[in-house]
């Protein structure tokens, strides 16, 4: 047991600190420190400017722009991009169907689709949830029917996030309705701007716009857009749902937005003891999921999952959650104003929004309780 | 950056547990030992000293092994994970601690070389009615001649303990440090609730030999020890959870209820997942804090110790309630072992501060520092 890092890891983290805080936009880097919402065009230029020093996609195969990192180094470079508010490279693109594509796809889908996925010239949606198929996610009902060289896809799917920016959507289709349900699914990739699709968007209680319905009418998608075999898609669905083992605890964005809240609520925390006994605690409770993670990330021997590597969603979207909680109790009356006017004004105007907003961390991405079930049965076997 | 035991360290552990894992593999074992005074096996304890544990944290050069806080941390968990009750905590790590720290080259080699041989037991006495976790005497003074006067309480195995080392206010100020031999001070010896001893002890100009040198204020060399000794708790803290997570999975998995075994219930499953998170963020601290000790400035190992000290505050008390709510009644009674940990997992919670204690400590520089950074303790140590 030794706590330092190794010269070599001690390096690799001077090196991510350093790019990240010179070669970023700070336009962009104080959006984020600010809590502001980023408009499209800053979240492709950071992440163009991370896949220019070869940071957007670290974990992908090397082939494809990896960089054959370990365990423990994927989780320096996760933890310092959030340090020095940079925005990490969008999940559907990097984290999602990338990974996918590089595992399972043709090559000529690797080559048409990989590197400007990296590069986020193509924006990816991520087209799997439905009204009725929602942490049941096998009991999907969009359907893709072969005719010639198409499938004729129809059905609506939701809670895209982002959609509005989507060039291309990855989606999973039945293709099979006579079989066991997880057996009939596939995955295609489908361009959004085919005719019969449309985006819907869905208001959320913050009075944001993020996330929207998708709906398939008659909309043909080329056969060689399908992802590994037809009905094959509950396994490229487990693989990009199960490979993210890095960075599903948002520790350092946390972190950050903890201590900016100290800072901007100094005059309140110092009167309060109440204020500063929770805080003592949020900061523990992150202390421990952080050394929760660098336990996990520096167990990378065997490949297979530390176990503990399940409560890091669970307790990771709570504390961020718990975080957001308090940064309004600490606005207090003016956190009323939250959303209204110009939002660069005051720190406190979108609290509650965030809030309000963050309610949605323990659900998607396998809802907490979808967690406490695979920590029961998976880990404890119960 | 590496969280696992090496080769050497798993040796070590899976030795602890041989010994200590049979001796009470029957729980039956461990009540009986508990009934009857000193509230241990003396047998465990001199099979503890052949095995070099007694001695492990103490120089070579004192009669003891030399080796580091992972080392003794190991020893914690294993007997925490079976509720050993011998004086492992108070005598070697506590009292042991503070000879080591502040005692002359003689005293080191008389009082450590007979506590690591297992031929004698060692006690601190130091907390005193009426105050909370400090690392000061305040009622049990010193005069000049060295003659002690006051009351200490809670003191663990002190009816049983050969050497006690007395804390008592100089007259000079600040806190020295003493040792009493041959039965010295009136001793009433208890049992605490779950099964260990500890006693009050009155001393009336009580004789005494100052541990080091005399006169000097040693209360920073105190709340160093009594942070390790945190640290250490912890560990044996973390053995009790672990075990008492295990025990409730398996109970889940046997007892049947309305013809079913207990884990057909959502309700119960999830209540067990959320041990095994507490569980493990502890862990993870635990394993934390006891690095930093190995080479860690005071600071940064006080630091450490408030907040692990926190988590297994909190933790303990989750968990060791959890554990018998879902057992349900066979947890409540003495026979069975579950409840016991719970028992020990109080005891360990309040003997050198509990959540709202380090709270209170961490508030104090709450203000002083961004955001924490665990490897950076490191850097700094």
């Amino acid at each position: 047991m030794q706590l330092a890092l190794s010269e070599e890891d001690q390096a690799f983290r001077e090196e991510m600190r350093t790019y990240f805080t010179t070669e970023i936009s700070e336009e962009i880097r104080t959006t984020v420190a600010e809590g502001r919402e980023l408009t499209k065009e800053q979240i492709v230029q950071s992440m163009q400017e991370l896949n220019k020093g070869g940071l957007a996609v670290p974990h992908w195969p090397e082939e494809w722009g990896g960089r054959g990192w370990s365990e423990l180094q994927r989780h320096i470079w996760h933890e310092e991009m959030q340090a020095a508010s940079v925005p990490v490279p969008l999940a559907f693109n990097a984290s999602m169907i990338g990974p996918v594509i590089a595992q399972f796809g043709t090559q000529e889908q690797k080559e048409e689709f990989l590197p400007k996925t990296a590069n986020l010239d193509i924006w990816w949606s991520q087209g799997f949830s439905e009204p009725d198929a929602g942490s049941d996610l096998a009991g999907l009902r969009t359907t893709a029917v072969q005719d010639g060289d198409d499938w004729i896809v129809n059905g609506q799917k939701t809670w895209t996030t982002l959609g509005q920016y989507g060039d291309w959507i990855f989606t999973l289709v039945r293709t099979d309705p006579e079989v066991k349900k997880q057996a009939g699914i596939s995955m295609l990739l489908i361009d959004m701007k085919s005719e019969g699709l449309e985006v819907r968007p869905i208001e959320l209680i913050d009075g944001g716009h993020e996330v929207n319905e998708v709906w398939f009418t008659d909309v043909r998608v080329p056969v060689g857009n399908m992802v590994g075999e037809v009905n094959s898609g509950w396994t490229q669905a487990k693989f990009l749902l199960g490979n993210e083992r890095v960075g599903v605890a948002p520790v350092g964005a946390t972190k950050r937005v903890l201590a900016k809240a100290k800072e901007a609520a100094a005059a309140t925390i110092a009167e309060d003891p109440l204020f500063r006994a929770r805080i003592v605690e949020l900061e523990n409770e992150l202390l421990a999921l952080e050394l929760t993670a660098l336990r996990v990330a520096a167990h990378s021997a065997g490949g297979e999952p530390h176990p503990a590597s399940s409560v890091l969603k669970l307790k990771g979207t709570e504390l961020q959650q718990a975080v957001s909680e308090l940064v309004v109790d600490l606005g207090g009356p003016a956190t009323l104003a939250s959303g209204e006017g110009d939002a660069t004004l005051d720190w406190y105007r979108r609290s509650t929004p965030t809030y309000l907003n963050l309610r949605k961390a323990s659900i998607y991405g396998g809802s907490n309780e979808i967690q406490r079930q695979i920590i029961s049965r998976g880990i404890l076997g119960l | 950056m590496d969280f696992s035991y090496d080769s050497e360290q798993t040796a070590l552990r899976d030795a602890v547990k041989g010994l200590v894992g049979k001796a009470y593999a029957d729980y039956e074992h461990r009540r009986q030992t508990a009934k009857d005074d000193p509230g241990f096996d003396e047998k465990v304890w001199t099979q503890m000293a052949e095995m070099g544990l007694l001695g492990l944290p103490f120089s070579e050069d004192d009669g003891g092994v030399g080796a580091g806080p992972i080392e003794i941390g190991i020893v914690c968990r294993e007997l925490g994970r079976v509720l050993a009750p011998e004086p492992f905590l108070s005598s070697v790590v506590y009292a042991g601690g503070l000879v080591s720290a502040v005692g002359t080259p003689e005293q080191r080699q008389e009082i450590l070389g007979a506590l690591s041989s297992g031929e004698s037991v060692l006690a601190f006495a130091h907390d005193e009615p009426g105050h909370r976790w400090t690392a000061s005497a305040v009622d049990v003074t010193a005069d000049a001649q060295g003659a002690l006067t006051g009351v200490k309480d809670g003191v663990l195995h002190g009816a049983r303990a050969d050497v006690m080392v007395v804390s008592a206010a100089l007259p000079d100020g600040g806190t020295g440090l003493f040792v009493v031999t041959d039965g010295g001070g009136e001793r009433e010896g208890y049992s605490t609730y779950d099964g260990g001893r500890a006693a009050r002890i009155t001393f009336d100009a009580t004789p005494a030999t100052p541990l080091g040198e005399a006169g000097v204020d040693v209360t920073s060399s105190i709340a160093t020890i009594q942070d390790i000794t945190r640290i250490m708790a912890a560990n044996q803290a973390l053995g009790a959870m672990q075990f008492q997570l295990k025990a409730t999975v398996d109970y889940l998995k046997s007892r049947k209820q309305f013809g079913v075994t207990l884990n057909n219930f959502q309700a119960l499953n999830f209540r067990a997942a959320d041990m095994y998170t507490s569980q493990e963020l502890t862990h993870s601290l635990v394993d934390w804090a006891t690095m930093v000790v190995d080479g860690g400035s005071p600071e940064a190992v006080s630091d450490a110790a408030a907040r692990v000290g926190l988590q297994v505050s909190r933790a303990g008390r989750h968990i060791g309630q959890e554990a018998i709510q879902l057992h349900g009644g066979i947890a409540m009674t003495a026979e069975y072992n579950v409840g016991t940990y719970t028992s020990h997992l109080t005891v360990l919670d309040h003997l050198l501060g509990d959540a709202g204690h380090h709270i209170r400590a961490l508030d104090d520089k709450l203000t002083s520092y961004a955001a924490i950074d665990p490897l950076d303790v490191a850097a700094k140590a």
